[in-house]
């Protein structure tokens, strides 16, 4: 039995957005092609284009979320769906509604898509396994596993700021365990042809075997900066601390935070990203963040075209792909 | 109700007996091998030409969650799944609701199995109360109720103390202890083996050495006490290690395997294929070789189901928040004759590792056919190739990774104490 990817239709175009893992190199330039012919959509005096009108996209957020929420519905209403937004509290499910139960009635409302961010690993593949043939199921972050429009928004603004990823060596530093960020980066990134991907942490905040998925690993922050060309900073949740994973903030930044001093030996012209929000003198000093080489506002900024590429691909399938 | 089955290949793996022989019941017993008694004229005769005729087989380890999750299977459907799958005698851990702790629940078991009379059932008495891991149970009072074993089922006795006490009382009372080995902290919150899979997915993952700690720890406390213990469903290969070393050493200790850890490692949970989610986890490809290494080896002397029914609802959901487990009596025989289709194990020792084997483990007199012995027996057509489906299943739980496999060797007939408790449908042989 052929295992299908569940992402694709019948036609190989993509249907739904669960992840970067197993996508093909092409397919992830055409998102980058297309986010970039929405940019000046965002620079117009009218910032809309009709090109999802009549659909209706619900944000489903079972984990809190601002920025992610906010990008995802100003990319919807750029494109002029109609976008309902909807915040589930765990103890919202736990009254005895089941997720499905809640899925099948949005699909009864005539929704289109649903953009969802859960706490849990494999959400939104569940989801997507289980919604009818018409939905289209966008993954803003499930638990560990993936954020592949925070990847794809990485992608974005590495190439804008670096142009080809082959020639690239890319650092990605900090709590590499529990980040689904750093997991999408990767195989974005590997996919994409980097020439050197690198994870720099301590080996409690680095998953087993990780080096399967193509990189490599650095306990040193200064060996593991030499010579990067991009270098992405993880945000480091406080309450690792209580897992045994960290003695404290202080020992982290000590080690592991990003300072012009540790910077300075990525290369001169290295950029920095993060995914936000930055816990400033936990794992990025300010001067840093704010300095010269940060590109963390920029990332913000293309997040919104990169959604809406992601949105406007998946979506205008039905109605443009039959041409 | 007399029955003669004749032209069947008959095998009783603890007397080497492997030859096409007639079998004879009368009044529940074998009353006949080979030879008819006098005057034995059978209300009934099976045709088993060209079927395997064996003991019932002898399962472990199987849930039958009543009581306390009637809605999920009752003993009522999972002895019928159970007669279904070949299986006479099996055993249930305590961790039902409430926990078999008291005789009461241990007698109650045993009277709704009766009742039925699919399948008989032997439940395993919590080693501690509640399954806490701080007070012992009434172990003694628990035996009198029909407790074959001791177990605190997969809630791990944390306290060493506790551990060993309870392993020094067992061992006054000549009971036996199977052990789940899992470290309740190296394990915390796991879904699936730890590495690359884990990593890739997100989930949480369950290191090897949550295992061989609790294996390591156990081994001592085993040697120090002098109990009689039984190691349940190992899953690594340095456990497989360190349990071979240990029997080298002397120590009698007996394990056993699901028949699921054979076939399937964690690759097969795939893009979270919550069928796939069970504890143990599944491992490694080196691990999966490693435990039928060691059935070969008779490190391993048991495969069993470790059935564990669901209702719908408890595999709908993200992986982690999933229930784990298998529904597993109806595939257990086609999944160890797999092994012997593979030529990795005789169909003589498949055939133990089902029926003798457990039983001994259990110290019951099961798993075997004497004449003037129980007839609890099992009929099936090795080569027959099915591929199993939903519907296929008696169980209440449907819940199965094996759906869509085809799998050889299908149970025709079973019978439990002479009687016949299971035919397949004429329309299907």
């Amino acid at each position: 039995m052929k295992r299908q990817n569940i992402q694709l239709d019948a036609q190989g175009r993509l249907r739904h957005f669960l992840s970067t893992e197993g996508l093909k190199r092409q397919m992830l330039v055409d998102i980058l092609e297309m986010a970039q012919s929405f940019i000046a959509v965002g620079e117009q005096a009218v910032k809309k284009v009709p090109l999802l009108r009549g659909k209706t996209i619900v944000n489903l957020f079972f984990e809190p979320s601002t920025r992610t929420r906010t990008t995802f519905e100003l990319a919807a209403k750029r494109l002029s769906a109609d976008v309902l937004n909807m915040n589930i509290s765990t103890s919202a499910t736990s009254k005895g509604e089941s997720l499905l139960d809640m899925l099948h009635n949005l699909e009864a409302m005539g929704c289109d898509m649903f953009v969802v961010r859960h706490a849990e690993s494999g959400a939104a593949h569940f989801i997507a396994r289980h919604v009818a043939p018409h939905i289209s199921v966008i993954n803003a972050g499930d638990g560990c596993h993936a954020h592949p429009t925070q990847a794809m928004l990485d992608m974005f603004t590495i190439r804008k700021h670096k142009g080809e990823f082959a020639p690239l060596c890319v650092a990605i530093v900090g709590d590499i365990m529990h980040s689904r960020v750093a997991r999408s980066q990767i195989h974005a990134l590997t996919t994409l042809g980097v020439s050197e991907l690198r994870v720099v942490g301590p080996k409690t905040l680095i998953p087993p075997e990780v080096s399967k998925l193509g990189v490599h690993i650095f306990h040193d922050l200064r060996s593991g900066l030499r010579d990067a060309d991009v270098v992405i900073m993880l945000r480091l949740q406080r309450e690792r601390m209580h897992g045994a994973f960290i003695p404290s903030e202080e020992e982290y930044f000590r080690l592991f935070g990003l300072t012009a001093e540790t910077l300075a030996h990525a290369r001169r012209d290295a950029i920095v990203m993060h995914p936000g929000p930055i816990n400033r003198g936990v794992e990025i000093a300010s001067a840093v963040a704010d300095g010269p080489n940060a590109v963390i506002l920029d990332q913000v900024t293309n997040g919104i075209a990169v959604r809406m590429a992601v949105m406007a691909m998946v979506l205008g399938r039905q109605q443009g792909g039959e041409a | 109700m007399r029955i003669a089955i004749r032209g069947g290949r008959l095998i009783i793996p603890d007397q080497g007996i492997d030859a096409v022989q007639d079998l004879y019941i009368a009044a529940g017993k074998v009353v006949g091998i080979g030879t008819s008694p006098d005057g034995f004229i059978p209300d009934r005769v099976i045709d088993a030409h060209g079927l395997i005729v064996c003991p019932g087989l002898v399962d472990l380890r199987a849930r039958l969650r009543e009581p306390g999750q009637e809605h999920k299977a009752t003993i009522a459907s999972e002895t019928r799944a159970a007669a279904a799958g070949g299986i006479t005698t099996l055993c249930c851990p305590p961790d039902t609701d409430p926990v078999i702790d008291t005789p009461a629940v241990a007698e109650l078991i045993k009277r709704r199995a009766a009742q039925v009379r699919k399948a008989r059932v032997m439940p395993l008495g919590a080693l501690t109360r509640g399954l806490k891991g701080v007070q012992l149970s009434e172990m003694k009072s628990l035996k009198e109720a029909g407790c074959v074993g001791l177990s605190n089922a997969l809630r791990a006795v944390e306290n060493a103390m506790v551990m060993r006490r309870a392993m020094e009382y067992a061992a006054t009372l000549d009971m036996t202890v199977f052990l789940h080995a899992q470290d309740a902290w190296l394990g915390k919150n796991g879904c699936v083996h730890e590495g690359e899979l884990s990593t890739r997915l997100g989930l949480t993952g369950i290191p090897a050495s949550a295992e061989t700690m609790a294996v390591a720890r156990d081994l001592q406390l085993i040697e120090q006490t002098g109990v009689r213990a039984h190691f349940c469903q190992l899953s690594t290969a340095q456990a497989v290690q360190m349990i071979s070393r240990a029997q080298y050493d002397g120590l009698d200790i007996t394990v056993d395997v699901t028949a699921h850890h054979l076939h399937l490692t964690h690759i097969d949970v795939g893009d979270f294929n919550s069928q796939c989610h069970v504890l143990p986890p599944l491992r490694t490809e080196r691990d999966r070789q490693a435990l039928i290494g060691g059935l070969q080896r008779g490190i391993i002397t048991a495969i069993c189901s470790d059935h564990q029914p669901h209702d719908l609802d408890a595999k709908l959901a993200p992986f982690a928040e999933t229930e784990p487990g298998i529904s597993a009596l109806e595939t257990l025989l086609p999944l160890a004759l797999r092994l012997v289709e593979q030529n990795l194990l005789s169909l003589q020792e498949t055939l133990a590792s089902l029926t003798c084997n457990p039983a001994e483990i259990l110290g019951l007199a099961a798993g075997t056919l004497t004449p003037g012995g129980v007839a609890d027996l099992c009929i099936f057509d090795p080569n027959r190739y099915w591929s199993m489906r939903e519907h296929d299943l008696l169980s209440a739980g449907k819940n199965s990774p094996f759906l869509g496999w085809d799998l050889r060797g299908r149970v025709t007939h079973t019978l439990l104490g002479g009687d016949l408790v299971f035919e397949l449908e004429p329309e299907e042989t």
